[in-house]
């Protein structure tokens, strides 16, 4: 054991307790854990107490519209994809009071929002959440105007990272360029191998912080070996993928389509129900609820997400803008891939495959990018003859 | 711009000053801050977020004299619950602003320009503005010439200052109105028809527009049809907005930010969105 030997960048081997160790770290300096848990059947983000809260030789099983966890024969940390909901809901909460005001005769007094102290450390981020964090920084942090709630948050977090060894059969983050690898944006990265007997926990700072974290805890420098095996299990991930979306030209795919028919056959099949922006971990939207209480003289405003699948959405005195569920799928298929790049110069998906698995009817992202590319072919075709 | 770095959905307290009733359901406001601060200065068509004490905000055009930023001026009609609201209130009473947000009319870069400003309804709330600044610097621009148009006499706005302005020898003011009973002496017919009456060089003339969308897409046609360049054309866009800081989504237009790319845009720039429907 030599501590102090790693640096940024760096790979270092822990054995599994190694991870507990530095759970209790990051819990004595102040951080509230929050990682993978099961509740419900389901895969959920939630509060941590120890590695043991961890849905240790839990994997899943995710298609479209369906999630199922499955028992692993392995006694895997992190065997499994990402969960129901992203690390979105830490970082902007579904409900955030704004501010508070109070009536007094004729004037009010406007009350600054409550100190929001929380100081998050993240287990397990995969590479597509950590992307999808990053495309959130971009909204949120690059102005004009800047949350500062979220700001708050976000600059406090440590992110403890997992590389995937776990391919998604929703998941298409090796198109998007955001996975299975962690590259950056991480505090400190982990990549859990599991060879025969021998099971491991291969770690690399990616901050000065992860670095004075891993010091602490007892770690070996990495062997050629080790290191061989883990990129030979994320290549092994890379080709399991089970979804792939060719990003190629995407947005003037995008723009050169934006009166497809075929939006038609996708909005039959839609409900609108916007379960894809909730599970999303790059969708921003929000409204503003302005609430008095019974007096009349307690006021409170609220940002709450939104979900631009309602007719709500676009309301403008006199009607919707966005009428039919046609002309809202548009909208956010369209924002995600094409609208996004000229907004926040990148693409507002990760290829996390959430949007897949939680539509209730099984729209797949990557279909819908297919079936504009193949009506493209076959409407040159048919010009051609 | 307030400051970015502090929690920018907090309104300012402002008194109401005088309001003036406009039409049946639309009103001016004139509001100064309640705390006796100086206010802040705005560029034409800009908009505030204004807020009523625990009903909810909407955006609305500031509709006052740049050059005379000590008072808010906002003309609102009472369309749903908060501009219901606002137009329920009283000398004295107070209300949340926060602002001011978005891109301006480009009357900074016309001076040497004819300038044609048209208008359908209450979309001379935003335009007036834009009418101050360039009549207080009048001498800098060419022809001047106001197209208004409102459904009937009973719809139009501002209507003493209309007069008075169709009374100046320097700016030239067309008003029409959908229809109309048998006692008004005025033009009859939408505003795209006037078009024809304006004076302008084509080459050299910036155009703002604001108004109901159909009235909007006519105008710019017939004004392509004239001989208009698209990058001299402007048009202030609506939109549901809940937020104005380009966080909330609502108002999205394309690839744009209505609250933060606009409403203020240039047509070119604007045209392809422009024209789709639902976007």
């Amino acid at each position: 054991m030599s501590p102090g030997s790693a640096d940024i960048g760096e790979e270092v081997v822990l054995e599994p307790q190694g991870l507990q160790q530095l759970l209790e770290i990051l819990q004595r300096q102040g951080y509230q854990l929050v990682g993978p848990t099961l509740r419900q059947g389901s895969l959920v983000y939630g509060p941590l107490s120890a590695a043991t809260d961890l849905p240790r030789g839990w994997g899943d099983a995710q298609e479209a519209g369906a999630f199922r966890l499955r028992k692993l024969r392995e006694p895997m940390f992190f065997g499994y994809g990402v969960g129901q909901q992203s690390w979105k809901q830490f970082l902007y909460p579904h409900r955030r009071r704004l501010w508070q005001a109070r009536l007094e005769g004729n004037d009010f007094q406007v009350l600054p929002p409550d100190a929001d102290p929380v100081k998050f450390a993240f287990i397990g981020v995969h590479a597509c959440d950590l992307e999808a964090i990053l495309v959130q920084d971009k909204v949120f942090l690059e102005g004009p105007f800047i949350d500062p709630h979220y700001r708050a948050r976000r600059e406090q977090a440590f992110i403890l990272a997992v590389n995937c060894g776990h391919p998604c059969h929703t998941g298409f983050c090796a198109s998007m360029g955001s996975g299975p690898r962690a590259t950056r944006g991480f505090d400190l990265v982990l990549t859990e191998i599991l060879q025969g007997p021998r099971h491991y926990l291969l770690a690399a700072p990616g901050t000065e912080r992860g670095r004075q974290l891993i010091h602490q805890v007892p770690h070996q420098k990495a062997q050629p070996g080790e290191r061989e095996a883990a990129d030979q299990l994320l290549d092994q991930t890379t080709r399991q993928l089970g979804r792939s979306l060719d990003t190629r030209d995407l947005k003037a795919l995008l723009y050169r389509n934006y009166e497809n028919p075929g939006w038609d056959q996708v909005a039959a099949r839609c409900l609108s129900c916007g379960n894809c922006t909730l599970v999303c971990p790059t969708c921003f939207c929000h409204t503003i609820e302005d609430t008095t209480d019974l007096t009349g003289t307690q006021a409170e405003r609220w940002r709450r997400w939104d979900v631009c699948y309602t007719v709500d959405f676009s309301y403008l005195h006199g009607g919707s803008i966005r009428a039919t569920p046609r002309s809202r799928y548009r909208q956010w298929l369209t924002h995600k891939l094409a609208t996004w790049i000229d907004q926040f110069g990148v693409l507002g998906c990760v290829g996390c495959g959430r949007c897949i698995t939680w539509c209730p009817v099984a729209i797949d992202i990557t279909a819908e990018v297919r079936a504009l590319r193949e009506s493209e072919l076959t409407a040159a075709a048919a010009a051609k003859e | 711009m307030p400051d970015s770095l502090a929690e920018p959905m907090l309104p300012v307290p402002y008194r109401v000053l005088k309001v003036g009733r406009e039409t049946a359901d639309t009103f001016t406001l004139a509001l100064a801050a309640a705390a006796g601060d100086q206010g802040f200065s705005f560029a034409p068509g800009q908009f505030n977020m204004l807020y009523v004490f625990g009903v909810g905000e909407v955006p609305i055009s500031i509709s006052g004299d740049p050059d005379r930023p000590e008072t808010l001026v906002h003309t609102v009609r009472a369309v749903g619950a908060v501009s219901r609201a606002i137009c329920g209130l009283q000398k004295g009473d107070t209300l949340g602003v926060r602002g001011p947000y978005g891109v301006p009319w480009p009357v900074e870069a016309a001076p040497g320009y004819d300038v044609l400003v048209i208008a359908g309804g209450l979309g001379l709330a935003p335009l007036r503005p834009a009418v101050y600044h360039l009549l207080a610097r009048r001498p800098q621009y060419g022809n001047l010439e106001l197209i208004y148009g409102a459904r009937t006499p009973e719809d139009m706005v501002y209507r003493q200052e209309l007069e008075r302005w169709r009374g100046r020898f320097d700016f030239r003011v067309h008003v029409t109105v959908d229809s109309a009973r048998g006692d008004w002496r005025g033009n009859v017919g939408v505003v795209p028809n006037f078009i024809a009456r304006a004076r302008f060089d084509p080459e050299q003339t910036m155009v703002l527009i604001c108004g109901p969308g159909v009235m909007m897409r006519f105008t710019v046609q017939e004004l392509l049809h004239r001989g208009l360049k698209r990058e001299n054309i402007y048009l202030s866009m609506e939109r549901n907005m809940k937020c104005g800081l380009g966080l909330c989504g609502h108002c999205q237009l394309g690839p744009f930010f209505v609250c933060k790319d606009g409403p203020v845009f240039r047509y070119d720039l604007l045209q392809d969105w422009f024209l789709a429907r639902e976007v």
